[in-house]
């Protein structure tokens, strides 16, 4: 038997998303709200027909308040009676939960689920988040006497390959100022601003060599899908469903000193592949893609570890324009993490979010609507740094 | 921050007690000035950071051995933006050196410019004790 082979065909049949970016606004509950409602909307369901629920959250009860956020909002959005369960896979949360929502209706156990993912990042210092984010990897050997944060684990890979593969600065910069065009289509992107590369070199330094504008921001947001099986999308007579086409999933060492190499995830490189065995596919067939752009130098590697391209020519795929709309592969036209803005616990449902909109030919702006040729689209989602990922191939 | 209506949360202070007792010997040695890896005594796997518990073949029988002290840079980096308990350092520079044993070590490296540091230069590990009289290790210039 085939990997995922055993599983039943499964839609998405509903999203949403809420505005991204300093959301003081509203409490988790509320922002949750905001992304679910739309969603049950979009698939003309009501919340009483979800039997099961994955809510994708990293920050409950250390960057904001409530410790079971998923209780919390699943009674805020008439949730309550259905499965629930919060996942935690760093900043991949939203994909774990996006995985075990689809696990739970390809098994066939259940009909209707949702995956929710809800991140409320701003109610505390600057500083703090940075020691919260810092620990999140091997508190004990790699912050505790060594203050790791997440721009300088990062940072680490951007030294490496810069060293290895003459990866420049000004390259890393290109990454930020293609994904800041395309938030600025974006009217619920956190960062709006277009920026050249003198922008980003520039910026105050955070973690050398990255610099503040290769860095993402600090956002709120939250983002919903609806998944049912084949016979309910007949049922409910879904004009558009987009089928979970593949899931691959790895993971990576939680020290940084015992990882093979500072040049790439190899935790990506595993879950591109079984998502694309899954899904039956080579990266070629990709008609757009978004990727995990943390930072700069995480797009870079994201494009090489995928298979977008060889090991090493991810800066030269980037300057080509490549990866822009018109290019061979267009990735994070919704402005990426970098300027989308990525609440961690949220990204990997957003990511979704907006490959249904761009497989629907529905993109909030027609201007970043991907002109699409075999209607299939990848998500690439990392977990702290590179100890987690999800891939998730979806087709309409 | 808050710019809109809030409520302040309760305040509470959190401090774990991060058991040691089986790596002890670890922390006792870098006083002595010793860097310390495990090494599995039934598969051979040497650890570092060290370990009780042997995850390749999961044996709990394991011995201490010294690290050598030449490490290679493989990657670095300079911390300016620091997190909230590291707010009365200067900024720093964190390395990841591999020894000649294998293992790899994550500290701070000091003694540099950050414009000398290179990928691929060797740098000196040693075991010291900070001015708060704390036990740690780093990478230094080579001699």
């Amino acid at each position: 038997m085939q990997y995922g082979d055993v599983m039943k065909k499964v839609a998405i049949i509903g999203v949403g998303c809420s505005k991204f970016g300093v959301r003081n606004d509203v409490n988790v509950a509320e922002l949750a709200f905001e992304a679910f409602k739309p969603s049950v909307e979009d698939a003309g369901i009501t919340p009483k027909e979800i039997e099961f629920v994955a809510v994708g959250s990293t920050g409950a009860g250390a960057w904001y308040e409530e410790l079971l956020p998923a209780v919390v909002s699943a009674e805020y959005c008439g949730l309550t009676g259905a499965g629930l369960i919060r996942c935690e896979a760093a900043c991949a949360s939203g994909s774990a939960a996006f995985s075990t929502a689809y696990w739970a209706v390809a098994s066939g156990q259940v009909e209707i689920a949702a995956a929710l993912g809800i991140e409320k990042m701003r109610e505390i210092d600057t500083p703090t988040m940075m020691e919260w984010i810092g620990r999140a990897g091997y508190y004990l050997w790699e912050f505790h006497n060594f203050g790791l944060t997440f721009p300088a684990y990062y940072a680490l890979y951007a030294t490496a390959h810069m060293a290895k593969y003459g990866t420049t600065e000004e390259d890393l910069a290109l990454v930020a100022v293609k994904n800041h065009k395309y938030a600025s289509m974006n009217p619920i992107a956190h960062l709006q601003n277009r920026i050249i590369v003198d922008d980003v070199l520039s910026s105050m330094v955070i973690a050398a060599p990255l610099k503040l504008f290769d860095c993402c921001p600090v956002s709120d947001g939250a983002a919903s899908v609806i998944l049912a099986s084949e016979d309910k999308v007949k049922e409910l007579k879904v004009d558009t469903p987009v089928w979970v086409a593949g899931v691959g999933f790895a993971s990576g060492t939680a020290n940084m000193s015992k990882r093979l190499d500072y040049v790439g995830l190899e935790a990506s490189v595993q879950a591109s592949q079984k998502a694309y065995k899954m899904a039956k596919i080579t990266p070629d067939q990709l008609d757009v893609a978004v990727v995990h752009d943390c930072f700069t130098i995480a797009e870079i590697m994201a494009y090489e570890d995928i298979g977008l391209c060889e090991k090493g020519e991810g800066a030269k795929l980037l300057r080509e324009g490549q990866t822009e709309i018109g290019g061979k592969i267009p990735v994070n036209v919704d402005g990426g993490l970098k300027a989308k803005g990525h609440p961690i616990g949220t990204t990997g449902c957003a990511m979704i979010y907006e490959l249904t909109k761009q497989l629907r030919e529905e993109a909030i702006e027609k201007s970043r609507q991907v002109p699409m040729k075999n209607y299939i689209a990848l998500a690439h989602n990392v977990g702290g740094t590179g100890h987690y990922c999800y891939v998730t191939i979806l087709r309409r | 921050m808050a710019t809109m209506p809030s409520i302040k949360s309760r305040e509470i202070k959190i401090v774990q007690d991060i058991p040691i007792s089986k790596t002890l010997q670890f922390w006792e040695s870098l006083k002595q000035g010793k860097v310390l890896a495990t090494k599995c005594k039934r598969c051979g796997k040497l650890y570092f950071p060290p370990v009780a518990d042997c995850s390749e073949c999961l044996a709990s029988d394991m011995e201490w051995v010294e690290l050598s002290d030449e490490a290679t840079i493989e990657t670095f980096t300079h911390v300016v933006v620091r997190p909230t308990t590291f707010q009365p350092e200067k900024p720093y520079t964190v390395a990841i050196g591999r020894l000649k044993e294998g293992v790899r070590v994550l500290a701070w490296l000091t003694g540099f410019k950050l414009s000398e540091v290179k990928v691929g230069m060797k740098a000196k590990l040693v075991a010291k004790i900070t001015p708060e009289g704390k036990p740690i290790y780093e990478f230094i210039r080579p001699e």
